[in-house]
């Protein structure tokens, strides 16, 4: 079971944590603008790269968002940070 | 015939005889015995049959690696399949059964099917059932193949506990080289963690016996395992360790006598794996019949059970590690042949004679080996024992992710080092002999101090092939009924690939998971294809090491704590009043009041329409959103607007996934200018919860929003229908004279309480909500009042009539996953919003604009309620469904029967007649509006 580091918590088992969404993708707005197809490529086209990857996860428990950079392969974590938010 | 006791050697306890039936026939051993050891002393050879050929099996092994001598035992009246004889120890009146075998292993009639084999070969069901169908021959063939027999009057109970531990170094396997581990480490104040599979600790020691540091090994063992307890570590025997995991996380399965089972999760800073190896048979023709055995074990049963393989033995081997075995049977009495295959070799031991040079072409007998060719010569004998070699039990290794390289001096797969976090050392690492392992145990342990000594020659071996060209059938994998010929045909049909190979022949795929086999099998086809054994490669290791039972992984959290639902504060009182209870999307809640459902639901529903009904509405949820961006947050998440609802209002409203489908529905209050509780319906509030967070999070400021889930702070009893002004004005509330779609906080008794009027009914209906504390007492008021005005509790399955009455959607039952709002009928703020809101962009793809969508209608039947997911067809077609039933009743207030349906351009059908179509059943309705009470809505004003 991997353990995976939440920025408000601290380090907790796998299973309090919920995939969320590929981190650094930019949602197309406003919508009247953006076409089908770079619409359909927002909501299916993931990279699922092997290797390093950037991803957003939830704790569930505490409900904090977060970036994680870990490794798909290795599944080493390399590091974890809060959402900016609308700060960034 | 068998084998037979020795009169003293063994660790087994002569004064205690213990009573056992195999088969059927009466046996005995003694206290201290395994099944293997006990039935090799004393019972017959067969102990099983093939599994696809049923040829007979006889024990060949030691430990879990066993893939013959496997029963299903029956013990204090509950039956255990597929056990392995080498690992359980035997206790009286233990009742063992062969498996696959009818009527026992001695008797087997499928046993005809060995004459068949030429007919047989790999992928001989592939190719021949395929044609006729496979449904058709399925059961047959399930019937003739397969292992041990359910007993489905047992339960085994969910008793095995899960326990997490963590240690500083965990050592797999309690042998030699992982002694000397576990002792360096230890020494060296870390906490050690040291598991084996046996019951005591020792590995080979126990058998081979040996010296270490010019004292017996046991001194040694002794020594640390005190070390090991001092330092607070842990000596864990009769223990799997079956899986590794990621990040140091290891599974282990703990058997402990008169007690439950125990399954370990340890998270490890550094693992050495100690497992050591086990033996390969030799490959000649009829290399499976029974009283063929790994030399190694015969070792075993003789030294710890004083059982012996036979009296006329004949070893076959090309390495030095039989000798030892074959001394101690001479010396116990037997007549020993040892034939090496190399022309050099150790003198032999004394009293045997021994062939240089010459191989075992072929064994002889029917039912058990009764003599042996060697080099065309014919030698009778009534017992072979084999050493191909040693295969290093890596699995833990491979399944933790690395790799394997060929060793040529130990002539096996042993770890690349450093690709993956574990450190394999000893026989599991090539190492084979006392000197290497204590060696590269020590080292790996620390590295520090001096390593314990012992002097031993060293194992020399010469490798052993299968020789494709050998007459007759020679077995690779003996479990799985794999010959030389099957990988041969496998090899020519282009399954060249080890993964392939081991998918068309199943090599490998037996419960010993290929531990005897997958040496040998990916050895021949190197040889086949003309490759060598690193470019062909290997199978992938997975969890489990050894077959676990499922009872254990499956630990406590069997029934009702599989997956508890939530239960309700006032389920108590609910019982009082007669509630029978069903899960619904996670809780526990009143389905009906009373004995007979369908009686209950139709009484609750009609008294529900003509006085009032009063219901438990506290799993709905109730998410605070606080803040000044509060109303911003629930704009761009939700469908319907909320900044423009007024304080004290409440609106109706969906939240949909970004795909533009319809997640949830609810109703969001709003208490004041910056402060709003959406009710999401009860099975949707984590997850609307996380769409909020997520958005919060993500795309708004945090600091102007806060989410809070209080859905479980609160008590909500609803009453609703014609006399609930009544009866709440009755139970002595003050009722704040608020409109339809409207909520107020006020106080009841100083408690604080809240008036939300809402309808999932149609009537008009009041949610009272106080904190859950207060709950009983606003459950007492409510009975009391309702019972005087004739008002009853209604349960779910009424209230989802009265909901279907009216046509309000249950979101995941009327709806699923491509319904969007505006097929709901609430295209409104799709067509009007212009801001920008989660989902959006979805409700206007090509495929969102069709106009022939599945949409919302009702259906009128005769009487007899439609089946929910009954088809409607095309008219003019009997074969195309346009959709289906999604909710489906018999309305009493209406006296006739209901339904909701989702259906391509429904709407377009109303008034219209459909077929419906279920189980080769038609019926006849007619495509309404889905509301069908009260349209207008009067009722809701009461």
């Amino acid at each position: 079971m991997q353990i995976f580091p939440c920025p408000f918590c601290g380090p907790r088992d796998e299973t309090e944590f919920l995939f969320a969404a590929e981190a650094g993708k930019t949602r197309p707005e406003p919508a009247p603008d953006v076409s089908d197809a770079v619409w359909a490529d927002y909501l299916y086209g993931n990279d699922a790269p092997k290797g390093t990857a950037r991803e957003v996860w939830v704790h569930l428990t505490c409900g904090e968002f977060f970036v994680m950079t870990r490794d798909t392969t290795t599944r080493e974590v390399k590091s974890c940070a809060a959402l900016p938010g609308k700060a960034s | 015939m068998s084998g037979w006791r020795h009169p003293e050697l063994g660790d087994v306890d002569r004064r205690k005889p213990v009573w056992f039936t195999f088969d059927g026939q009466p046996l005995s051993g003694f206290a201290g015995d395994t099944l293997a050891s006990a039935l090799l002393a004393g019972g017959p050879r067969i102990l099983g049959r093939s599994f696809k050929y049923h040829r007979p099996r006889g024990l060949w092994g030691l430990g879990g690696e066993e893939p013959n001598a496997i029963l299903d035992v029956t013990f204090d009246g509950k039956t255990t399949p597929n056990v392995r004889a080498t690992t359980e120890k035997l206790r009286n009146g233990m009742v063992l059964q062969s498996v696959n075998a009818a009527p026992d292993a001695a008797r087997d009639r499928f046993g005809l099917l060995d004459l068949a084999h030429r007919f047989l070969p790999a992928g001989f069901y592939y190719k021949t059932f395929m044609a006729l169908g496979w449904m058709r021959w399925e059961p047959l063939i399930r019937e003739m193949a397969g292992l041990g027999k359910l007993d489905a009057t047992h339960h085994p109970p969910a008793d095995t506990p899960v326990m997490n531990a963590a240690c500083d170094l965990l050592v797999i396997g309690a042998g030699p080289a992982g002694l000397a581990a576990a002792a360096a480490a230890a020494r060296n104040g870390r906490q050690v963690w040291l598991v084996d599979e046996a019951r005591a600790v020792g590995g080979s020691l126990r058998w081979r016996g040996g010296e270490i540091d010019g004292a017996p090994w046991t001194d040694f063992a002794a020594t640390t395992c005190n070390a090991v307890k001092a330092a607070g570590g842990r000596i864990l025997t009769d223990t799997v360790l079956w899986g590794a995991f990621d990040h140091g996380s290891y599974a282990a399965w703990q058997r402990r006598e008169d007690q439950t089972n125990v399954h370990w999760r340890i998270r490890a800073q550094n693992v050495v794996l100690a497992a050591g190896a086990i033996e390969r048979p030799l490959w000649f023709a009829n290399n499976d019949l029974p009283g063929i055995m790994s030399c190694e074990a015969a070792l075993h049963h003789l030294v710890l059970y004083g059982a012996v393989a036979g009296r006329r033995i004949v070893i076959g081997c090309a390495g030095d590690a039989p000798y030892a075995v074959a001394a101690a049977l001479a010396k116990a009495g037997c007549q020993v042949t040892l034939v090496d295959a190399r022309k050099d070799t150790p003198p032999a031991p004394d009293g045997m004679r021994i062939i240089r040079g010459a191989k075992i072409t072929r064994a002889h007998g029917h039912r058990e080996v009764g003599a042996v060719t060697v080099d065309g010569t014919h030698l009778d004998c009534d017992t072979v024992l084999v050493s191909g070699g040693f295969t290093p039990s890596v699995h833990l290794h491979c399944q933790a992710g690395g790799k394997l390289d060929l060793d040529k001096a130990s002539d096996s797969l042993i770890p690349r080092a450093g690709t993956s976090p574990i450190r394999t050392v000893g026989a599991a690492n090539g190492a084979f002999g006392l000197a290497a392992a204590l060696e590269q145990g020590h080292a790996a342990g620390s590295g520090a101090a001096p390593a314990p000594r012992a002097v031993d020659r060293g194992w020399a071996l010469d490798p052993i092939r299968p020789d494709p060209g050998i007459k007759g059938r020679v077995w690779i994998d003996p479990q799985n009924d794999v010959t030389l010929k099957d990988v041969r045909i496998a090899a020519q049909e282009g399954y060249q690939s080890v993964e392939h190979l081991k998918r068309y022949t199943t090599l490998g795929m037996a419960t010993d998971q290929g531990r005897n086999a997958n040496f040998a099998g990916l050895a021949a086809m190197a040889v086949l294809t003309d490759r060598t054994i690193a470019e062909t490669g290997t199978t992938t290791y997975r969890p489990p090491f050894t077959p676990v039972p499922l009872s254990v992984i499956g630990g406590m959290r069997r029934g009702e704590a599989f997956s508890p639902p939530k239960r309700l504060a006032l389920e108590p009182q609910h019982r009082t009043c007669g509630a029978k209870f069903r899960e619904y999307g996670g809780w526990l809640r009143p389905a009906y009041y009373g004995e007979d459902e369908a009686t209950a639901q139709q009484d609750e529903a009609r008294t529900a329409r003509q006085a009032a009904g009063l219901y438990d509405a506290s799993p709905l949820g109730k998410i605070e959103v606080i803040g000044p961006g509060a109303a911003e947050l629930l704009d761009f998440c939700g469908y319907v607007r909320m900044s423009t609802l007024k304080p004290g209002r409440a609106r109706y409203g969906f939240m949909l996934s970004e795909a533009g489908i319809v997640h949830d529905d609810g109703v969001v209050l709003r208490l004041a200018e910056d402060r709003f509780i959406v009710s999401a319906s009860s099975s949707h509030v984590g997850s609307v919860r996380l769409i909020l967070e997520e958005a919060r999070q993500d795309r708004f400021d945090p600091s102007r929003v806060f989410l809070h889930d209080v859905t479980a702070h609160w008590a909500t009893l609803t009453v609703s229908g014609p006399l609930a002004r009544a009866i709440l004005a009755d139970a002595g509330f003050s009722v704040p004279d608020i409109p339809h779609m409207s909520v107020a906080e006020t106080r009841w008794k100083d408690i604080p309480f809240r008036i939300a009027r809402v309808s999932f009914t149609g009537d008009a209906s009041w949610e009272l909500s106080v904190p859950a504390r207060y709950g009983g007492e606003l459950h007492a008021v409510l009975d009391a009042a309702g019972t005087a005005h004739g008002a009853r509790w209604i349960g779910l399955e009424a209230l989802m009539l009265l909901r279907a009455e009216k046509g309000y959607v249950l979101i995941g039952k009327d709806t699923d996953g491509v319904t969007m709002p505006h097929d709901l009928g609430w295209g409104g703020p799709r067509a009007s919003r212009q801001d920008e809101y989660f989902g959006r962009r979805s409700l206007f793809t090509p495929e969102a604009n069709r106009n022939d969508r599945r949409q919302l209608v009702g259906l009128q039947s005769t009487n007899v309620p439609l089946p929910t997911g009954a088809h409607i067809l095309a008219p003019g077609d009997t074969r195309r469904s346009l959709g289906f039933v999604t909710s489906s009743y018999y309305s009493p207030t209406l006296d006739r029967a209901i339904a909701l349906a989702m259906i391509n351009g429904g709407r377009s059908l109303v008034g219209q007649d459909v077929t419906v179509f279920n189980l080769g059943e038609t019926y006849l309705a007619r495509v309404t509006d889905a509301c069908a009470y009260d349209p207008k809505g009067e009722r809701l004003h009461g």
